[in-house]
């Protein structure tokens, strides 16, 4: 029985849950902490409400509601975090994700309300606009060896920035945010076939939702069970031995980005084509989705099958923190808290690196024990 | 015109004391993503010092803002360093993490003590309309801001820092060749630890300027907008090295400001291009230039590879 648990301890996934699990309460552990310090008196009934999320509802029905909303916002983060993690695979940090959501934003957008397009050619237009974004960060690295960090960083703000500018053509002449999808052009809206009677009649919840998850199982078979997967983190471990192997690796890098900036950019349209939200033409900051997409494929060990849950904890989480008593709190605890958690998903190589050590020591001193054992047994015949 | 020169030079100032921190942290081989945070932390902590010191004669209250914004930093960034250095975490990923901490943080905190002066106080703001006189003395029309002149100050002094002293070439040592520096017994952990804390140090100080120019009050929701990103591109627009900074902080801060004021113009108006679009010129600048020069880059070579004293 023993020797099992010792396998089990260092199989590669159970350690990945175990770190991820270890970050989850270390960021929940540093949130409850801040609540404590700013009103002690309610930080159990906050902690509990963020974590409860839609479950503070008591009737079933609500609930259903709300957990659609939740699933409408995970799509998204779910495809940011796909995104970053293909990337990472082949070696590439994407931090460009914030700026291809953007990008797929606006195209879909842009496509919606201006050029009255239906759904699915705003989808596929966010899909190009995302692949050309992220290409672009791709062959500056793979042919003038502009670090991709770097430039993606630069591609954020200049697509913000462009975004900005062009929705502001199909802009409410009132406000700063884009016309409301529904009214104004319901052939773009995602259809939702059906799903939105599950949840109670929550028209947020469409194809996003199935055609996220499916997407997610896509790129965990290409990533495990096809050549292009395996070329791809041949690519990652090392470029020049790929290149020894007869792998093009230019292709190769190229095509990872183009890959996961239409993964990003994707997500931007399943999202604002539910017209759960509309873009403000006033935003100063790249969108928060993208960055929340490296925490999902973190915490998510960098596994599709991970991120699916946890793009939706972290959304969950961020959903549950617009619960909390606003006269002592404030929605933003659980930003806090997903920072945190990010932080910490830095840490996660050590751990797993001081958790094998640490097996090896016992396993040694077990080995040890069990020798002078039978020295013992052996000396006493 | 009076008013694109002063917003050129205050953005300036903000753009190259961000850059020159990131400047020397990348130099000690660390990459500072989060400069971002940081500069919202050194902020907050130079509005604290304002928000609650309000009556301090004009000196004082600019020593201790400027103190207090450094302190501040400098302790933020000590995330980074401790993670990057002794836990060989994944620098874009701990920075990147530190840019949504240090708003979320801040935020979380200015809300708190709002509401725990009046309930119905749910803001992020802090204003600071009186004690900003503080900072600035008007020569006939121009707001000449104090805080241009310790920019050009810490210019001067990192320029000699890090070509002219002991510590500077041994902190770019370590960043070009890590392992060469140990085997000449260099501790290639303390020095990146003074590059890391020195970016904090900088990139605070940037963060209180920065919500001191223009504005008497700061909406913490919104972080600094961008203004750490566009330093680290004023940091590769630069090559790394602090009179090219300058001159390139100088550039990027005039585009930034004409994007506020470029109406003023007659012929820029008559242009009628989008104010965004000066916005985003200086990364497009960067990325055209980036494109050009990397193929040899005067990036330090070991940025970015978390040291190991047992690797070779």
């Amino acid at each position: 029985m023993k020797k099992e648990k010792t396998s089990l301890l260092r199989n590669a996934g159970v350690q990945s849950l175990l770190a991820s699990l270890l970050c989850i309460l270390i960021g929940l552990i540093v949130g409850y902490i801040v609540l404590l310090i700013i009103e002690p008196s309610g930080a159990n009934k906050a902690i509990t409400t963020i974590i409860k999320n839609f479950l503070t509802y008591s009737r079933t029905d609500t609930q259903l509601k709300y957990l659609g909303n939740t699933l409408a916002k995970t799509a998204p983060l779910l495809l940011c975090s796909l995104s970053v993690l293909f990337a990472y695979k082949a070696g590439l940090f994407n931090i460009g994700a914030a700026g291809q959501y953007v990008i797929g934003a606006g195209a879909s957008l842009y496509f919606a309300l201006a050029l009255n397009m239906p759904w699915y050619v705003c989808l596929i237009a966010a899909i190009i606009a995302g692949a050309v974004l992220g290409a672009i960060s791709g062959l500056l690295y793979a042919y003038r060896n502009v670090n991709v960090v770097i430039s993606c960083i630069m591609l954020n703000w200049i697509s913000l920035y462009s975004v900005n500018t062009l929705l502001t053509s199909v802009k409410d002449s009132t406000s700063p945010y884009t016309l409301p999808l529904a009214s104004t052009n319901p052939s773009a809206v995602l259809p939702t076939l059906g799903l939105d009677k599950l949840f109670n009649g929550n028209e947020y919840v469409t194809i996003a939702v199935p055609l996220a998850i499916i997407i997610a199982i896509i790129i965990w078979v290409v990533l495990e069970k096809t050549k292009m997967g395996y070329e791809l983190k041949a690519t990652g471990y090392n470029k020049n031995a790929a290149k020894y192997c007869g792998m093009q690796e230019k292709k190769n890098l190229v095509m990872t980005m183009a890959i996961a900036g239409a993964l990003a950019s994707m997500g931007a349209a399943l999202y604002f084509l539910t017209g759960f939200e509309q873009w403000s033409c006033s935003q100063a900051s790249v969108p928060d989705m993208g960055f929340n997409g490296i925490a999902a494929a973190f915490l998510g060990g960098l596994s599709p099958l991970g991120s699916i849950l946890s793009s939706f904890f972290i959304q969950h989480i961020s959903s549950g923190g617009a619960y909390v008593d606003k006269t002592m709190y404030c929605a933003q605890i659980s930003d806090l808290i997903s920072s945190i958690i990010i932080y910490v998903c830095g840490f996660v190589l050590f751990f797993k690196y001081a958790m094998n050590k640490w097996l090896d020591r016992s396993a040694e001193k077990k080995a040890e024990k069990e020798a002078s054992k039978d020295e013992k047994g052996g000396a006493e015949q | 015109m009076i008013l694109l020169l002063q917003y050129t030079l205050i953005f300036a100032s903000v753009l190259m004391l961000v850059a020159l921190g990131g400047c020397f942290s990348e130099h000690s081989g660390i990459v500072n993503i989060g400069l971002e945070g940081i500069m919202v932390m050194g902020a907050l902590g130079g509005a604290l010092v304002m928000k609650f010191l309000p009556n301090l004669s004009a000196p004082l209250m600019i020593l201790l803002v400027v103190i207090c914004s450094m302190a501040l930093g400098t302790v933020y960034s000590l995330l980074l360093a401790v993670a990057a250095i002794n836990f060989q975490a994944d620098q874009t990923l701990v920075g990147t993490a530190m840019n949504l901490l240090g708003t979320a943080a801040a935020t979380v905190f200015v809300k708190a003590m709002n509401t725990a002066e009046s309930v119905d106080n749910v803001s992020s703001i802090i204003q600071y309309v009186n004690q900003k006189k503080a900072l600035v003395v008007y020569i006939g029309k121009f707001e000449f801001n104090w805080f241009m002149l310790i920019a050009l100050v810490l210019l001067i002094l990192s320029y000699f820092i890090l070509y002219k002293t002991q510590f500077g070439l041994r902190l770019m040592a370590c960043g070009e060749h890590p392992q060469a520096a140990d085997s000449v017994g260099i501790n290639v952990y303390k020095m990146r630890y003074a590059g890391v804390l020195i970016s904090g140090m900088l990139g605070g100080l940037g963060g209180i300027v920065y919500i001191t120019a223009g504005v008497s009050e700061w909406k913490f929701e919104n972080g600094v907008a961008g203004f750490g990103f566009l330093a680290l591109a004023v940091m590769i627009f630069g090559q790394w090295k602090p009179h090219n900074i300058a001159l390139a902080a100088l550039l990027f801060g005039m585009l930034r400001a004409l994007s506020n004021v470029y109406t003023a113009f007659d012929f820029l108006a008559a242009l009628n291009l989008p104010g965004n679009l000066y916005n985003m010129l200086p990364y497009i600048i960067c990325l055209v230039v980036l494109a050009f020069t990397s193929k040899n880059s005067r990036a330090p070579k070991a940025e970015g590879i978390p040291y190991d004293k047992g690797q070779r």
